[in-house]
């Protein structure tokens, strides 16, 4: 059962209703387009060589032999890119370093993880590009390696980078160290807090590296003309951050290059760096001839950003009644082989969702021989909040309350300083833990062999740059134009927002997204900002057109624009007495639009701040097979302050991937390393992740609470979903078993051996 | 070496192609004829991206070689509609929202086509197992079954 509790009820004609989206037909027909869909004429098919070793100084590369292949027609290494500045620059939730980026997309000096990039081919066929790549002679000295970050922060551990001081180091770092950066916050004072505490529970968790696991891997075609322009189609979340960054790497203009975005089949995050793109366009300029280049989902597994795993120490401090009047927060966070992971949200979150007085975290950034982590949905949030939602389930067993009066009774609400500094505005924390105490699953007793989990989990949501436009066209008929990749589902809620704003039907607005020479700047589609932001920008180039059509009523009518309104999708006078006027609907403005001053057009551009943030409670019912380890789902809810649902169905959609992501995190999902700090999983029969038959129904409760600095109260829904999982699906191990997990995933195998270690315990309990 | 002359039936029409021996029927279909709509997510059967039918049966198209195809009869996504008339479980995946990204849809379509056609009456678990050999990212599942279910209710009814 899912319930959707509309504030807006008979507000909205459009919004909140659920439409067919307007590429629906498209993409069950297989006629949409996604990245390894398109080919060029002529195209070459370019391939890379990869690194076999986890850390390796690179002496020499000879490309000699693989050149004269016949049929190879260009072949690259890093010598082919200029070297880049030390220069920070923002990617969606995570920032990254031009340095660092371009020794990504091809190894430098070294290579710092198996699967890194170091030489690529183009040829004029798959299969003679293949030959090519074993031609290629790598002279390598195989390093020392380290994988896992409590190792990688050890002194005398295997240095990556030579250069690489701790940032916020205290005292100052006068010795490089694979710890990039330490991070505080603090609020109040954690000591006195726990001081005064009459219960502390404390207690270490950690969490592995896991993929965004996207169907569609990556795959991009490139085409360079003579003139120095060069035309590139990518499966991107970010086509103006393709352009932004390939600008830097190949020491180009940014209006020398024109990226268009193909249909992209799922990124969460993974999809808003470049890997092939340079690489792509610099053999494309050498051979001068297009070229295509496609992952193999192993090399999606190896060399792609995976989200990082962190080990996380929590304690948390409160009083008999369950009030919580202290915590602390240690995370420290792969940030695999170049700085960067997203340690500072998953601080910033770990207590977010509570009103607590005296709070202290700390976080490091560690870089370690795995591919550079990129943003998976929230990014770092789930790992901190794995650890924090699992010791307030201790807490409330320990104190025999309900997990959800326990929260309540600590919730945050309008006016709660968090401990990054930020004071909430209207937010739905409170009503959302309600939601889900007096849902259907909650009030339903738990099933006998089952037992039940619950956790919380809160995410920023971000604004930033977006452009849109709107055109009337000929026959009064409405196209929306927007930079941002479609995703899942927001062509469909920007139309529905520009009919609202319109008053016309949803089916008379065509939304389409259009390449960087065609729309301004667009920030990617991440953060939960597309609905939120680009959407903004539609309300306001909407807002922009109707302006203009009124001024062109008031023009036919000779009356002052001012005197004019706008009303149900038609110009009507603003009153009896600026005149008796039939309305002019669309449709009558563009038939005339060449007599009053040609075509009427709005656009708009906008940095957008006062994003929502989200929060979101769920619980899940599930069996342990105490023999196998085996965890089975029975039941799922997940509840969310979504701010104003544009689009239920796909608001819908957001809670329920993310949640399935989550448990595939929480029970399964994993990177595993060999000893030569070699991927053993590099596929989806070893990686697993969760198939139809792995769940039941995820329900859904989709709790409004606007954001009042929207025009329709809109709240980024993607990000949250994927956090409560993780510990909802602990704590729920935990009633089921008495046994408490702290490593994730919550496999068979780990599951089975902590469940016989806890045997003689658990026997002697009962 | 020389290229391999294949006869085959796609979507009901009769179509030949030279391949080279190891090349997929995966590859064949989206490089040598254009039909894109069947996806490359994994190569190795893992995730049901590449779904077609050979003869009536479902198989991922990236674990049968191209010269398979010899008198063989294919069908793909590219010929699930008929003319402008979407196929019920096409209508239905865009009603529902049974799609977020779309990468994964031709491949639960042919899929669940292939359930429906077997068993007209499935439950939610047949449904759950029978398409548990294609992934999903986006969706979690929820409203691709359900969707699947209602088709499979509808389908009955306009039977009887």
């Amino acid at each position: 059962m899912s319930e959707h509790r509309p504030n807006t009820e008979g507000k909205y004609k459009w919004i909140g209703t659920r439409p067919d989206r307007p590429d629906g037909a498209d993409k069950v027909t297989g006629r949409a387009r996604f990245g390894a869909d398109f080919s060029l004429p002529g195209q070459l098919i370019g391939k890379v060589l990869r690194s076999p070793h986890a850390h390796a100084e690179i002496k020499s590369i000879d490309t000699s032999k693989a050149l004269a292949l016949s049929g190879v027609k260009g072949v690259i290494t890093a010598a082919d890119f200029p070297d880049q500045p030390n220069l920070i620059v923002p990617t969606g939730e995570m920032q990254v370093n031009m340095r660092d980026i371009t020794r990504n997309i091809m190894a430098r000096e070294k290579a710092l993880y198996e699967g890194h990039p170091v030489a690529a081919v183009a040829a004029v066929s798959e299969a003679i590009a293949k030959q090519a790549l074993a031609l290629i002679k790598v002279d390598y000295k195989v390093l020392p390696h380290v994988i896992d970050v409590a190792e990688a922060m050890k002194p005398g551990a295997p240095l990556l980078h030579d250069h690489l001081l701790t940032e916020g180091a205290n005292p100052p770092a006068s010795k490089p160290s694979n710890i990039a950066k330490r991070i505080e916050f603090k609020k109040g004072d954690a000591k006195a807090g726990f001081a005064q505490a009459e219960v502390v529970i404390e207690k270490d968790y950690t969490t592995q590296a896991v993929h965004q696991g996207y169907i569609e891997p990556h795959a991009t075609l490139a085409s360079a003309a003579e003139d120095g322009q060069i035309q590139v189609w990518s499966t991107t979340q970010g086509h103006f951050q393709v352009r932004g960054f390939c600008a830097r790497l190949l020491g180009l203009e940014t209006s020398q290059i024109r990226v268009t975005p193909t249909e992209i089949g799922g990124g969460f995050g993974g999809k808003t760096v470049v890997y092939l793109e340079p690489l792509a366009m610099r053999l494309s300029q050498k051979a001068g001839k297009p070229v295509k280049m496609t992952m193999a989902r192993e090399d999606v597994f190896r060399a792609s950003g995976p989200a990082p795993g962190g080990n996380v120490k929590v304690k948390i401090g409160a009083m008999k009644d369950g009030r919580i009047v202290a915590a602390e927060c240690i995370v420290e966070m792969q940030a695999g082989a170049f700085p960067g992971s997203p340690v500072g949200p998953a601080c910033m979150c770990s207590f977010a969702c509570y009103d607590i007085d005296n709070v202290y975290i700390e976080g490091f950034d560690v870089v370690s021989n795995r591919p550079k982590v990129a943003a998976y949905r929230a990014p770092g949030a789930p790992i901190s909040a794995w650890a924090v939602e699992s010791t307030l389930d201790i807490l409330a067993l320990q104190l025999d309350m309900d997990p959800i009066d326990l929260r309540l009774m600590n919730a945050a609400k309008a006016g709660t300083k968090t401990a990054y500094g930020v004071t909430f505005n209207t937010i739905g924390m409170v009503e959302t833990l309600e939601a889900v105490k007096h849902s259907a699953h909650y009030r339903t007793p738990v099933k006998h062999g089952y037992a039940r989990g619950v956790a919380a989990g809160f995410w920023f949501n971000i604004g930033a740059d977006s452009s849109a436009a709107s055109h009337v066209g000929e026959d009064g008929s409405v196209t929306v134009i927007s930079g941002n990749p479609d995703i899942g589902g927001s062509r469909a809620s920007l139309a529905l927002m520009a009919a609202e704003e319109l008053g016309v039907d949803y089916n008379r607005v065509r939304p389409v997204i259009a390449d960087t020479a065609s729309i301004g700047f667009n920030f990617v589609t991440g953060g939960s900002r597309v609905t939120f932001a680009t959407g903004l920008a539609v309300v306001n180039s909407v807002r922009d057109m109707i302006r203009e059509l009124k001024v062109r009523a008031a023009k036919i009518w000779k009356i002052d624009p001012e005197a004019v309104i706008w009303e149900g999708g038609m110009a009507k006078p603003a009153g009896n007495q600026v005149g008796t006027f039939e309305p002019l609907s669309l449709a009558d403005l563009a038939a005339q639009a060449g007599r009053t001053g040609g075509p009427i057009n709005g656009h708009a551009q906008l940095n957008v701040t006062g994003a929502g943030p989200g929060f979101g409670v769920h619980c899940v019912d599930l069996k342990v097979d105490e023999d196998t380890g085996c965890v089975t789902v029975g039941r799922y809810t997940a509840a969310q302050d979504v701010g104003t649902a544009i689009h239920p169905s796909y608001v819908e959609g957001q809670l329920q991937g993310g949640a399935v992501q989550g448990v595939g995190w929480a029970l399964n999902e994993e990177y595993i390393y060999n000893a030569k700090g070699r991927l053993d999983n590099p596929g989806f029969l070893d990686y697993r992740m969760p198939v139809a038959s792995d769940l039941p129904k995820i329900e859904t409760i989709l709790v409004e609470v606007p954001n009042p600095q929207h025009p329709y109260g809109v709240r980024g829904v993607g990000e949250v979903p994927i956090i409560p999982p993780l510990a909802a699906v602990g704590n729920a191990v935990a009633r089921a078993t008495g046994v408490r997990m702290v490593d994730l995933p919550m496999s068979p195998p780990r599951l089975s051996a902590a469940l016989d270690a806890a045997r003689p315990r658990r026997m002697a309990a009962e | 070496m020389a290229k391999i002359h294949v006869n085959t039936t796609i979507n009901g029409a009769p179509t030949e192609f030279l391949c080279d021996a190891n090349q997929t029927l995966l590859d064949v279909l989206r490089d040598n004829l254009g039909l894109t709509g069947s996806k490359e997510g994994c190569g190795s059967g893992d995730c049901g991206a590449c779904s077609v039918m050979v003869n009536g049966r479902l198989v991922c198209s990236c674990l049968v070689l191209a010269p398979e195809a010899q008198g063989m009869k294919i069908e793909t996504i590219e010929g699930m509609a008929e003319g402008d008339k979407l196929h019920p479980l096409q209508k239905k995946f865009v009603e529902m929202a049974a799609l977020q990204c779309g990468i994964c849809t031709p491949g639960f379509l042919i899929a669940s086509k292939a359930l429906l056609e077997k068993y007209p009456n499935p439950t939610e678990d047949e449904v759950r197992y029978w398409l548990a050999g294609n992934l999903c990212r986006c969706t979690g599942y929820d409203k691709i079954v359900t969707a699947v279910l209602d088709v499979a209710a509808e389908m009955r009814e306009s039977a009887r």
